[in-house]
């Protein structure tokens, strides 16, 4: 087990420097650079600055410069937000951005399975109909409606929620956010539940464990849901890694200081590093959740332990 | 005890819980809603509008603005000038006094200018300052920082020298460019000095927190030398660059002010909220220029038939929904001593009557129906406001010249990029905004050794050598003169069509006290209170 988490890690590094050097030339390539400013500098200004940030220096030079200070944990200076650098920006949004995105994952795990499981068992009833229904509904709006029609019923025609801002973190102010960025995902795994779960229910030892006459609760709970959630654990991986990396959507509507929006900033001021430490902790996130669930699918199905 | 002592104990009681209580009760905070995160709190660094709202709350510069948008003492208590236009002496305050309560010195100015002038520094807007002697050489690295025209006569007299009479010097040292920094906090804490818990300011507030993207907190500034008509203890900048998403904060009563939101929502929001929108003409103009290097817009006839083409009126009442006024000139009004600059004389005909003009200028250039096509490309910076006025722009053209039109869209920086590297186009979008309230401002953009911002390399001695003689000349009369003699060579040559005067567009909550409409669209705190 430990040798094949260790394989992974290493195996995530040759992955890692491939996204890095991918991102930087596709950035370098875009037109415009971090100091083209609607108020355009002046020439000496923009001599002086591009020397600062060693901008003149050759492409090929930049990037080896990149990836050597990046190999050893420095990200380097944001090129716009320049009070801080590109680790300090990340370290001190990543926390919002992981405690939202706890949040929706939750309610979009727990919500979608226990929905998934009721409309799979009550198949083709009214029930399962409303619940598939809403969750293609879940999955086709998108959240950057979403969220505004939330704001503008919760906040300010009843008043009882806060319409944005990360406040003093206090639940109230997580409670929209949390539906407009989780619901979407909620109604996906619903969806992946009651597809996984009818079939698992129409498998041999499904119907020998009904046939041995065990308790429904013991057939759906323990036999059924593990089969079930195998689907359901392939689409948790990336889900997470998406989720706790901060929606740039959703954070920007109710203003909350996470990393998603500094993704969507950094790329639109070409804030160079900025980008570049954002993709990079993607990657990081992406990695390590696929690992994570690769390690959960071998506690829930023997087979894949045993290979 | 008596009745009576009893009744004065409960009194004092209660009285004691009261003012024990009232600080709290009464303490005044402004939540101003900031249409972006600031890309930085040092003053060398930064450049727009919603920086300087945050660093003038902080820091005070030689002079400020009033709340009404006039030049006032700020730091400074008076100032004189030298008879040749190049000597200013300013006299600080004596009670000027850094927030940690040290004195605000002749010292730091100096220091704080050899900061942003250094190379070293590279200050994004370094070039503004330029007026002061030697600053362009100081900042090519020609000439060492000690050598920049600014000097302390005494701890509190700062004395600039300048390069040529500037009369618009002292709103120059308004500019969040101009604002001081302490030197010994500077020296102290390097570039982490704009930190909460490190930055000492002289400004009527003092940083107390900072979560970028969420929250910037000031609070009063104690040791400021005119707390005491400070009226806010508090100010919470809410930065966020989604214009609806501050509407809606606005909306729930959790933000005071939002500035600059789409035109699109001005009519809905003028019924909801009537007297809470503002809407006051800025210094700033919206405008398409030519790329007068190649056919046709090469020839002025061109030039000027596509802009009288152009139906100003529908652009700023049609797409704007009012929230600009159509301009037919590249200065906007309000600059002192310029008034309403000249205006072409087809400005005074309908619409009607230019289009027909325009239609037989492009005849005799020989362009459009029956003559050489006409291939127009428009570009602009990607936003739903300019798509739609490049539309209709585009449409215009069509339907008076037969001209085949198409748009092409980048966002900011790829299109100033493009444009400010010397690209080719044919018509480009440009927006300029008063650094200060001076024509100089708007007329230097098209100088022809202008590198940057002259996008279409528009080349004409004679107004080259006015613009030249502008800067010689120390009688205001005579310089306003001077620019007003070039601007009607702007009007007759239209190497940019100006098409519009932004407005600065705001809501501001009636709980709200002391805002004032001004064109520099400035509005420090510390004019603000709290309605009861």
């Amino acid at each position: 087990m430990i040798q094949f988490v260790l394989r992974r890690l290493l195996s995530a590094i040759p992955t890692i420097f491939i996204v890095v050097t991918i991102s930087f030339f596709m950035m370098r390539f875009a037109p415009g650079g971090p100091f083209n400013l609607e108020r355009p500098l002046a020439p000496q200004t923009m001599a002086n600055v591009m020397k600062t940030y060693g901008l003149d220096q050759p492409l090929w030079k930049q990037y080896f410069t990149y990836l050597s200070n990046a190999a050893q944990g420095n990200l380097g200076p944001s090129f716009v937000y320049k009070d801080n650098s590109v680790a300090e920006l990340i370290s001190n949004a990543l926390p919002y951005s992981i405690e939202l995105g706890v949040w929706a994952l939750v309610l979009a795990v727990v919500g979608g399975v226990i929905l998934g499981t009721l409309a799979a068992l009550k198949q083709n009833s009214w029930l399962d109909y409303l619940l598939m229904a809403t969750a293609t509904i879940g999955v086709t709006v998108p959240n950057f409606v979403m969220g505004p029609v939330l704001t503008l019923i919760f906040a300010i025609v009843l008043g009882w929620l806060p319409a944005g801002s990360w406040g003093d973190g206090s639940f109230r102010f997580l409670v929209l956010p949390v539906i407009a960025l989780g619901l979407p995902q909620l109604a996906v795994f619903a969806r992946l539940t009651r597809g996984s779960m009818i079939e698992a229910m129409n498998t041999d030892h499904l119907r020998t464990a009904r046939a041995y006459g065990l308790p429904p609760r013991v057939v759906i709970g323990t036999h059924a849901m593990r089969g079930a959630m195998l689907p359901v654990l392939t689409y948790l991986g990336p889900c997470a890694a998406a989720l706790l990396t901060g929606s740039a959507v959703v954070e920007t509507i109710f203003a909350i200081p996470g990393v998603g929006r500094y993704f969507v900033l950094g790329s639109l001021n070409r804030d160079y590093t900025l980008v570049m430490g954002t993709v990079i902790l993607i990657a990081v996130f992406v990695i390590l959740f696929n690992l994570i669930v690769d390690i959960l699918y071998g506690l829930i199905d023997p087979r894949v332990r045993n290979d | 005890m008596t009745f009576m002592s009893r009744n004065m104990r409960a009194a004092m009681l209660l009285g004691s819980l009261l003012i024990g209580a009232s600080p709290a009760l009464a303490e005044a905070v402004f939540h101003r809603g900031n249409s972006g995160e600031p890309k930085t709190l040092d003053s060398a660094h930064v450049d727009v509008d919603i920086e300087a709202f945050v660093l003038k709350d902080l820091y005070e510069g030689l002079t400020i603005y009033s709340a009404d948008g006039k030049i006032v003492p700020g730091a400074a208590e008076s100032w004189t000038v030298s008879d040749d236009g190049l000597v200013y002496t300013f006299k600080i305050r004596e009670n000027a006094k850094w927030s940690d309560g040290s004195p605000v010195t002749a010292d730091d100015f100096v220091y704080s200018a050899q900061r942003v002038e250094n190379p070293e520094t590279a200050a994004e807007y370094a070039n503004i300052l330029y007026p002061i002697k030697n600053a362009e050489a100081v900042n090519q690295k020609k000439v060492p920082v000690t050598d920049l025209g600014v000097k302390a006569i005494d701890a509190k007299t700062v004395e600039y020298t300048l390069e040529r009479p500037t009369p618009y010097f002292p709103q120059l040292m308004a500019h969040m460019t101009a604002l001081p920094v302490n030197k010994a906090n500077v020296e102290k804490f390097g570039k982490d000095y704009v930190k909460p818990g490190n930055m000492v300011s002289n400004g009527a507030f003092k940083l107390e927190a900072h979560v970028p993207n969420d929250s910037l907190t000031v609070v009063k500034n104690e040791n400021y030398w005119d707390a005491a008509n400070v009226k806010l203890d508090k100010v919470i900048f809410s930065p966020s660059e989604d214009d609806a998403a501050n509407i809606r904060r606005f909306e729930a009563k959790e933000l005071d002010t939002v500035y600059h939101f789409s035109s699109s929502e001005l009519k809905r929001l003028r019924e909801a909220y009537k007297d809470q929108v503002h809407v006051s003409p800025a210094m700033a103009t919206y405008y398409y220029t030519f790329d007068a290097r190649q056919e046709p817009y090469s020839d002025v006839r061109v030039r000027q038939a596509l802009s009288m083409a152009v139906d100003r009126e529908f652009l700023a009442n049609e797409i704007y929904n009012g929230a600009q006024l159509p301009a037919y000139n590249l200065v906007p009004e309000g600059m002192e001593g310029y008034g309403k600059g000249p205006v072409p004389d087809w400005a005074s005909m309908s619409q009607i009557d230019r289009e027909d003009k325009a239609v037989a200028l492009m005849k005799e250039a020989g362009y459009g129906e029956g003559g050489k096509p006409l291939n127009i490309e428009i570009r602009y910076n990607t936003s739903t406001d300019h798509e739609r006025v490049a539309t209709a722009v585009a449409d215009m053209w069509k339907n008076t010249f037969g001209a085949k039109v198409s748009l092409l869209n980048a966002d900011v920086s790829a299109h100033y990029a493009y444009l400010t590297e010397g690209g080719k186009f044919n018509v480009a979008r440009a927006g300029w905004s008063a650094d200060y309230g001076d024509p100089e401002n708007f007329l230097a953009l098209v100088v022809s050794t202008n590198k940057s911002f002259n996008y279409g390399h528009y080349t004409n001695p004679e107004y080259d050598e006015l613009m030249k003689q502008s800067y010689a000349e120390n009688d205001q009369t005579k310089r306003m003169e001077l620019l007003r003699k070039a601007e009607e060579l702007l009007n007759r040559d239209q190497p940019v069509a100006a098409l519009m005067n932004s407005a600065n567009l705001w809501l501001v909550s009636s709980r709200i006290k002391g805002w004032q409409d001004n064109a520099v669209n400035e509005h420090l705190s510390k004019y603000l209170s709290i309605a009861e």
